[in-house]
């Protein structure tokens, strides 16, 4: 049993999946927009570095974790209601893409700001646990106190974007809005609140994304920590389908596990390459993507 | 006519709209006192579907006012209806997909009071309660239109029939004071017409209801008073026993149609 834990292939799993969990979440936070806006978050990515920034940059070093967590995700949400209202708004309804240059420039501005701010000097986060890897019978498991940590938060923001859409009134305002926006104005649904809460509640996503990045990997914090990771997410969310929070979660795990076999069994160079196939390809095969959910849904 | 204008839940005031250079609706007046049923009838292209955009706030009138005398209200905008007690079914029903019919019914209560915004975010008891009160009366609705069996179903799983009476739940939800609805007969076979019929007459002890309808046969017994239109002006108003041998009418509409 300790040989099966510890052996390559289980290694390439956990490993994969600590960084899937990663994409996942990304590609959670361009489809929770997605869906509301119509809008892909080129700078989704550069949101959530700022909101990382801002918690653990503008505090004191010694300023304990989970004080400059909740600071950045209080930053996160802050700045995606911000974006909404000043940036987005004046997108809705325009040619597609006008978003598309926008939020890529929007995501340009945002890392020379953090560069111009805090310089693009790599800064290193405290963890909260361990970054060792267990050990069983003197090998390492594929898995630390630190990366279990990674795993477990990335479900808890999971099953709480879930809870609050599917669970409360509140998401099913959020829901209607983005089915069908005239539709509820005339129900009495405050639509354009809604809008707002949406990029809040992605960009917080967000922030707890750009928190957990930038504390596992070597990088550290830097304006453009994010960017690697970003085009990962959105693969994945590409893949699971843009409509489909579901999809993109499961397709970001899938992702993560894939790349890290071949990294392993190939090249870690191959990776960017199978990526960028695999995009194409599902965008030939299932442009709407592999889960989106048909129209028909019987109970 | 108008018995008591203050009191009208609502009032056209010689409405105007112009597309471009066409008259799409000329002078129209016209009010719903409460308790009422009013229809709107016409040929098509008479106007029905402007003058129902018009008072949603979806087109604006290019002369005239749109007043809602009981709630102090003219001229609103399609997000502000909800909240100043006024409803509208649509005529393509409109409902959620993705959503079930329980969620489609919720969804029309939420300019009620209770909980606030806050509350709703964080989940307070007060929160809690009022979305747990929201679930019941969406419950009741549907118990009381006699579809509450398809509560867990999606709009795509249920029978033409079943999705319009969500949809006129969905409406009710806001504890409207004036109702409109939409072709409230269309695609509904005979037992439901009947159904519906008694349903909305049942309605009338809490609000004012004006309905735009093809179907004749539906219309005449159901409503107190009809808005005959044609070519976007108002030819005839009455009740439908008088409306029926209007000569104008009879040449313009119903004698197209017998």
């Amino acid at each position: 049993m300790d040989a099966f834990w510890t052996s390559r292939v289980m290694s390439d799993i956990l490993g994969g999946l600590t960084n899937g969990v990663i994409y996942a979440l990304v590609a959670l936070s361009l489809v929770l927009i997605w869906r509301s806006t119509r809008i892909l978050n080129f700078a989704q990515g550069a949101m959530a570095m700022l909101a990382a920034y801002v918690g653990f940059a503008v505090l004191a070093p010694s300023t304990n974790y989970w004080v400059s967590m909740a600071v950045a995700i209080v930053a996160g949400v802050v700045l995606g209601g911000l974006t909404e209202r000043t940036v987005v708004r004046t997108l809705y309804g325009k040619p597609e893409i006008n978003p598309v240059v926008a939020m890529v420039g929007f995501l340009l501005v945002l890392e020379s700001v953090a560069a111009a701010i805090w310089s693009t000097t790599s800064r290193s986060l405290p963890t909260p646990f361990s970054i060792i890897d267990w050990q069983l019978a003197g090998r390492p498991v594929a898995m630390s106190p630190f990366a279990l940590y990674e795993v477990i938060t990335a479900i808890v923001v999971m099953v709480v974007v879930a809870v609050v859409f599917q669970f409360t009134s509140l998401g099913l305002q959020l829901r209607a809005a983005a089915l069908n926006p005239e539709v509820s104005r005339l129900l009495g649904v405050r639509v354009t609140r809604m809008l707002t809460l949406g990029w809040m509640l992605a960009s917080g996503v967000g922030a707890v994304t750009a928190v957990l990045v930038a504390s596992n990997y070597f990088t550290g914090l830097t304006p453009t920590t994010m960017d690697g990771v970003f085009a990962f997410g959105f693969i994945a969310a590409a893949v699971g389908g843009l409509d489909s929070p579901v999809g993109a979660l499961v397709a970001g795990v899938l992702l993560g596990v894939a790349f890290q076999f071949v990294g392993d069994y190939v090249n870690s160079n191959a990776i960017i390459l199978v990526a960028l196939g695999l995009l194409i390809v599902s965008l030939m095969v299932r442009p709407s993507g592999l889960f989106t959910r048909r129209t028909e849904r019987r109970v | 006519m108008l018995a008591d204008p203050p009191a009208a839940l609502l009032r056209l005031d010689a409405v105007s709209v112009d597309f471009g250079g066409l008259h799409a609706l000329r002078d129209v007046s016209f009010a719903v006192e409460p308790g009422e049923i009013v229809g709107l009838i016409g040929p098509n292209g008479a106007g029905k579907t402007t003058v129902f955009n018009v008072i949603c706030g979806f087109v604006k009138p290019t002369r005239g006012r749109v007043a809602f005398p009981s709630s102090g209200h003219h001229n609103l905008r399609p997000s502000q209806l909800a909240s100043a007690g006024v409803a509208r079914t649509l005529q393509g029903v409109g409902l959620f997909p993705h959503c079930s019919v329980l969620e489609n019914v919720m969804a029309g209560g939420h300019n009620r009071p209770g909980g606030t915004f806050a509350d709703a975010l964080v989940a307070t008891p007060r929160g809690v309660r009022s979305e747990r009160q929201l679930r019941d009366d969406a419950l009741a609705l549907l118990e009381r239109l006699g579809v509450a069996d398809q509560a867990a179903r999606f709009p795509s799983a249920i029978p033409y029939g079943v999705a319009k009476k969500v949809s006129l739940a969905r409406a009710l939800m806001g504890d409207p004071q004036l109702l409109l609805l939409d072709e409230p007969a269309s695609g509904l076979d005979e037992a439901e017409l009947e159904q519906f019929a008694a349903e909305i007459t049942s309605l009338r002890a809490q609000m004012g209801i004006l309905l735009v309808e093809h179907d004749m046969e539906f219309v005449m017994p159901l409503v107190d008073r009809l808005v005959v239109l044609n070519f976007g002006e108002v030819i005839a108003t009455g009740p439908p026993a008088e409306v029926r041998h209007h000569a104008e009418v009879v040449a313009a509409y119903l004698g197209v149609d017998q």
